[in-house]
């Protein structure tokens, strides 16, 4: 057994599980903490600047690497013309160096404000250095190991299928740059401080504020007539 | 008809003497915890000026409340639905702590420990939120008292829509004048907050009409502050979670007042129940802005009409509501006698807490000689009767924290009051009354047994007729699936987790 297969074959199949049941665990048991802490009404005018470029060019990004996982074919036939491998290209690095500049604002909102350092835990710059490593990594393989919407659909989307189908296959990441093994291992560095740490808010994602009724009363024990032509 | 009951508070706005003593008593009850402490879920305002947080009624800047459509339909003034999602990372209107004040302590340690010296040893200011020394630039009430003052009151959105020469006497130094508004959570009955919330974690309770916010299900978003044009609703900073005022319900469920009604020095407060109709709320709230009272008033149904008493019943509101509805000085207060009136009814979330607006301050102008017209004693009443618009505190002003700006109802109240006020005096003062004050009585729409039964009730209420609270039965509704005991030992409001994350 050698380092690869530890840190592409061992670590995500400890993570995944204990990421999946510590989730469970917090969302049933201690659903009180399940959300992350804002700090807006301490700090606001910075904030503006990192948590909206931040959440929506990390939103953006991932979305990507979601596409070309579940539709790498799509990813590759739309790479086939080179004018749109470079528009896909410029458009993703975008995106991610969008997301860097409001992590670092974000990073530097937390060190330098002292009202935010006073709500701020450890676990809360844990996750910090974790994403700045994740964004700066990603970034720089989008740079230096240049057309990576195509050789992701390659590389990663036949090893992370490997591990999702328990036929895993870590060779398939072991000649890869260590630039680029940092970047995936770090994800599952994330995965693994999920539920322990404010990223878990990532599920309490509010969908079914599009639909539900706009007032909500609620009776503490329900008259029993008629009870169905009430709100 | 679907028949809910409300529990209602009433402010005697004319009562009340700016004590604070509500506030502390909410604050001890309540808000004390770390994270909570520049909350006041009660607070008293002087106005005219920017109240707390400040400049709150500025709804171009919060954007609290809702707005009707050219359509005629509401709409939150905050967000959509989808742009409240896109929202979710930055709350774009969101008061900062600033808006509220920094909270702060003393070191007062530094009084014990300080070592020996030529000085006397002083305990600094520091922050509550990073424990360091701080210029204190703001705190609860800073512009207590002074807020009538030009430097303050200049800034009140509510002198907006008032005449130019009305404001420049009003500036005038001999004729500054101020009054107070407490305020608590409106517990409205199209609560803005619980629209806001992208959880779905603010809710009406259908039995008493208290908004409470779960805060299990509370996920920090912080829409319901923005929202709530009161800004009644408020960001716990370490727990993140939103708290407001609960109108004490653990109190009301054990048949006692509210912890401010119940300290209240002046005795402005009054609780009891309303009834109301639920299904009138979306277009009682949506009439055009000078019917805003009107309707609000019209969804509220007279515990007296067998009509109303069997709707309730069949809408399974609990027979000792109904009975209690029918006791209920808010009742009188808002409905019967009409001298009550709602904060800001122009935000059409439909505040189910009620004011009677103050007149001592119109009243002084004449009697203290700061305006006097030349007139003989006696006639004074009927002169400021019929020179209202004269008044040291602009009707204008009143009118447009009450009644969305429509004078009429406020000028309706006052002149009762006065005409009440009026009738007594002759009535202990001379022995008797005149047929021109009786006339006056009658112009305000009142008579000698109305004008008898508010001078009751506003000066010489017992304890038992300004709060009627009926029994809440909860040791029904919980039993049955709910340990009796889960709670025991536990008291207030402790976190029974942990909020670190």
């Amino acid at each position: 057994m050698n380092w690869n297969t530890i840190l592409f074959l061992l670590v995500p199949y400890a993570v995944v599980p204990l990421a999946v049941v510590a989730s469970a665990y917090r969302l049933l048991y201690r659903p009180y903490t399940v959300s992350s802490l804002s700090s807006q009404i301490l700090e606001s005018r910075k904030l503006f600047w990192g948590s909206i470029s931040f959440h929506y060019g990390l939103v953006l990004v991932l979305t990507g690497h979601l596409v070309a996982l579940l539709l790498p074919r799509t990813i590759t036939l739309w790479n086939a013309e080179p004018m749109r491998l470079y528009l896909l290209e410029a458009t993703g690095l975008a995106l991610g160096l969008w997301a860097l500049a409001g992590g670092a604002v974000l990073a530097w909102r937390r060190y330098s404000d002292p009202r935010v350092r006073a709500v701020t835990k450890p676990a809360d710059v844990l996750v910090l250095v974790l994403l700045v490593i994740s964004m700066v990594t990603g970034v720089l393989t989008a740079t230096l190991y240049s057309f990576g919407s195509s050789w992701f659909t390659a590389v990663f989307t036949p090893y992370l299928w490997s591990l999702a189908t328990l036929r895993p296959r870590p060779d398939l990441v072991a000649d890869l740059p260590w630039l680029v093994k940092l970047h995936a291992f770090n994800f599952f560095l994330l995965v693994a401080t999920f539920p322990f740490t404010r990223l878990v808010h990532i599920v309490t994602l509010p969908l079914g504020y599009l639909y539900r009724p706009w007032q909500l009363v609620i009776w503490v024990r329900r008259p029993p007539r008629d009870s169905a032509a009430r709100r | 008809m679907n028949v809910r009951a409300h529990m209602s508070m009433m402010f005697h706005l004319d009562k009340c003497l700016g004590c604070h003593t509500c506030s502390v008593a909410c604050k001890n009850l309540w808000t004390d915890p770390r994270g909570s402490e520049y909350m006041w879920w009660n607070n008293v305002e002087t106005r005219p000026g920017t109240g707390y947080p400040t400049l709150w009624e500025d709804q171009e800047h919060f954007h609290g409340g809702w707005v009707r459509t050219r359509a005629g339909e509401l709409k939150l003034r905050l967000h959509s639905r989808v742009k409240g999602l896109a929202n979710l990372f930055y709350n774009p209107s969101l008061p900062a702590i600033d808006d509220y004040y920094e909270p702060f302590t003393f070191r007062y340690q530094d009084l014990f420990d300080a070592p020996a010296g030529t000085d006397q040893p002083t305990a600094i200011p520091i922050s509550q939120i990073t424990g360091e020394p701080i210029d204190i630039v703001s705190g609860p009430n800073w512009d207590d008292d002074l807020a009538g003052s030009a430097i303050y009151a200049r800034n009140d959105p509510n002198l907006e829509a008032v005449a130019p020469h009305v404001r420049a006497q009003l500036e005038e130094v001999e004729r500054v004048v101020f009054t107070y508004v407490p305020r608590i959570c409106n517990h409205c009955l199209n609560p803005a907050c619980v629209a806001a919330c992208p959880s779905g974690a603010i809710y009406k309770r259908a039995e008493d009409g208290v908004v409470l916010v779960n805060d299990t299900k509370c996920r920090g978003w912080r829409m319901c502050v923005a929202a709530c044009p009161y800004k009644k609703v408020y960001n716990n900073w370490t727990t993140g979670k939103s708290e407001k005022c609960i109108l004490c319900f653990p109190r009301l469920e054990t048949g006692q007042a509210p912890g401010c009604a119940h300290s209240c020095v002046g005795r402005i407060r009054y609780v009891g129940v309303l009834l109301y109709d639920a299904d009138k709320i979306p277009s009682a709230a949506s009439v055009p802005a000078g019917d805003l009272v009107h309707s609000q008033l019209s969804a509220i149904l007279d515990p007296h009409d067998p009509k109303v008493v069997a709707a309730a019943e069949a809408s399974g509101v609990d027979p000792g509501w109904i009975e209690a509805a029918g006791r209920s000085p808010v009742y009188r207060f808002v409905k019967e006698w009409g001298i009550a009136l709602p904060l800001h009814p122009e935000y059409r979330t439909m505040a189910m807490m009620f004011y009677v607006p103050p007149l001592s301050p119109l009243m002084s102008t004449y009697e203290d000689g700061l305006a006097a017209p030349d007139v003989h004693p006696a006639h004074t009443d009927f002169d400021l009767s019929a020179d209202l618009d004269r008044a040291r505190l602009p009707i204008e002003y009143l009118a447009n924290m009450f009644s969305a700006g429509d004078v009429k109802p406020v000028r309706a109240a006052l002149a009762k009051m006065m005409a009440v006020r009026a009738f007594k005096r002759r009535e202990s003062v001379e022995g008797s009354v005149d047929e021109a004050t009786l006339e006056l009585l009658h112009r305000a729409g009142s008579s000698a047994r109305e004008a008898e039964e508010m001078y009751r009730l506003t000066t010489l209420a017992s304890f038992q007729e300004r709060f009627v609270i009926p029994k809440y039965h909860r040791e029904t509704q919980i039993e049955g699936h709910v340990d009796p005991l889960a709670h025991k030992g536990s008291a207030g409001r402790g976190y029974l987790q942990a909020s670190e994350r």
